[in-house]
């Protein structure tokens, strides 16, 4: 499968980025780690005229220890976020959720940047950073702006990046100890998941993000406020499907999507809770 | 576009359109047919080869993004017939049957190894996640691989 023909560029800095999206228009497409984009591309289900490669600013590679949050630059690959020492010690759901990405060779290419940009419900990190409370930094012509993760997602796909602004750097709060953990249920190791979850708890205070259980990535509210009142897991977790809109695929029927989840969030919870 | 790629210690200036998939530029423009094209989705691995010294998936990336840079194909890994230890360990393990994941399934181990050189099977394991053999000869490619290293970790240690 080839892509349509489309026309190259390569920007060496985020401004020189925005302004070749602000010259070539609405059928330019930003090209990070191309995990996401290249495939939709080889099916045709995107044929964007022009191409313009972020993946050589190097200067948006970074994982910062930034006080009371990490920061990661959006150009950061999702093996430098699995591996990162810094996240290992202050953000260990990030790293954990960035293993279950794909295959090495995916995590080799694919960027965190590139990964929440897309938007998809069934990606990792996306709904990770929502658990996390995590804010993401994007800048276009007349400057950055911050927006916070549970304002982001939209729709399918859909964000509420504009389409002459990127993401520059991913913040997200330090867990503080907080016990966590990240479930993905799959038929094969390196497929999407079917339903995944990834939740932290520190006392009553919890985050639970649901991969796959709607149009968007879904932060499981129901689910933190229950804990928050001191509800058992086994009761918080019945509400996991609350704030969600699971639809039904090839994979699993909305029914067994919604069973899932209540398991899934069971069990990360239970594991959160040492 | 005009690029220039490294591939197997050569420079190749070329002249490619930016829709070229780096698998179809190494095998069609340098004749290079070592590296398969299997699923084209980037789901079996057939067509690892590394970037910079990394395994990637070379259908779902493309020529000009490898301008300037490092590629290495399954043919950089016999010098003068003698096979790389990589190789000589899955052909003393039998870790291949028809051979069509082959070349991607070395290129992914010694990849592999090169992270960690000392894996447990079930790093082993885990890091060929992205490698698909239809065979199911799964069992002794990872026989293959923890051969490998501890072969690589003996003449280190002598």
């Amino acid at each position: 499968m080839i892509p349509a023909a489309f026309d190259y560029v390569r920007a060496g800095s985020a401004e020189e980025a925005i302004s070749l999206v602000g010259e070539y228009g609405e059928d330019a497409k930003l090209l990070a780690g191309g995990h996401s984009l290249l495939p939709l591309m080889k099916l045709r289900l995107a044929q964007p005229s022009v191409l313009i490669d972020i993946g050589r600013i190097t200067d948006l590679s970074y994982i910062r220890d930034a006080g009371d949050h990490i920061a990661i630059g959006a150009l950061t690959r999702h093996m430098d976020v699995e591996t990162s020492s810094v996240l290992a010690e202050h953000v260990p759901l990030l790293a954990s959720a960035a293993s279950y990405v794909g295959d090495s060779q995916v995590r080799h290419r694919g960027t965190i940047g590139g990964s929440i940009a897309h938007a998809d419900p069934a990606s990792d990190l996306p709904a990770t950073t929502l658990a996390l409370g995590a804010t993401y930094v994007v800048q276009g012509p007349n400057g950055t702006r911050e927006i916070a993760a549970k304002d982001f997602y939209i729709g399918f796909l859909e964000s509420a990046l504009e389409a002459d602004e990127m993401i520059t750097e991913i913040r997200v709060p330090k867990m503080g100890g907080a016990g966590w953990n990240f479930q993905k249920f799959n038929r094969r190791a390196q497929d999407w998941a079917i339903v995944g979850v990834a939740a932290w708890r520190n006392g009553t205070s919890a985050g639970v993000g649901l991969v796959n259980m709607g149009s968007t990535p879904i932060l499981a509210t129901q689910v933190a406020e229950a804990i928050a009142a001191g509800a058992s897991i086994e009761d918080a977790a019945e509400l996991a499907v609350a704030d969600a809109e699971p639809q039904a695929d090839l994979n699993a029927s909305v029914e067994y999507r919604g069973h899932l989840a209540k398991t899934l969030v069971r069990r990360a919870l239970t594991a959160s809770t040492q | 576009m005009q690029i220039s790629v490294t591939v197997n210690g050569t420079t190749h200036e070329s002249d490619v359109e930016p829709r070229t998939l780096l698998v179809h530029y190494v095998r069609e423009n340098l004749g290079l047919t070592g590296t398969n094209v299997g699923c084209d989705t980037s789901s079996c691995g057939a067509c690892t080869l590394h970037l910079n010294g990394e395994a990637v998936k070379s259908c779902t990336v493309l020529a000009v993004q490898a301008d300037g840079q490092d590629v290495a194909t399954i043919e950089s890994l016999a010098v003068d017939g003698v096979l790389h230890p990589m190789q000589q360990a899955f052909m003393e393990n039998h870790g291949l049957q028809c051979g069509f994941c082959t070349p991607g399934m070395v290129m992914a181990c010694i990849g592999l190894l090169n992270e960690n050189p000392d894996p447990t099977e079930a790093e082993v394991r885990y890091g060929l996640e992205g490698n698909l053999c239809r065979c199911t000869g799964y069992h002794n490619i990872v026989k293959s691989v923890l051969a490998a290293a501890a072969t690589a970790n003996a003449v280190s240690a002598s």
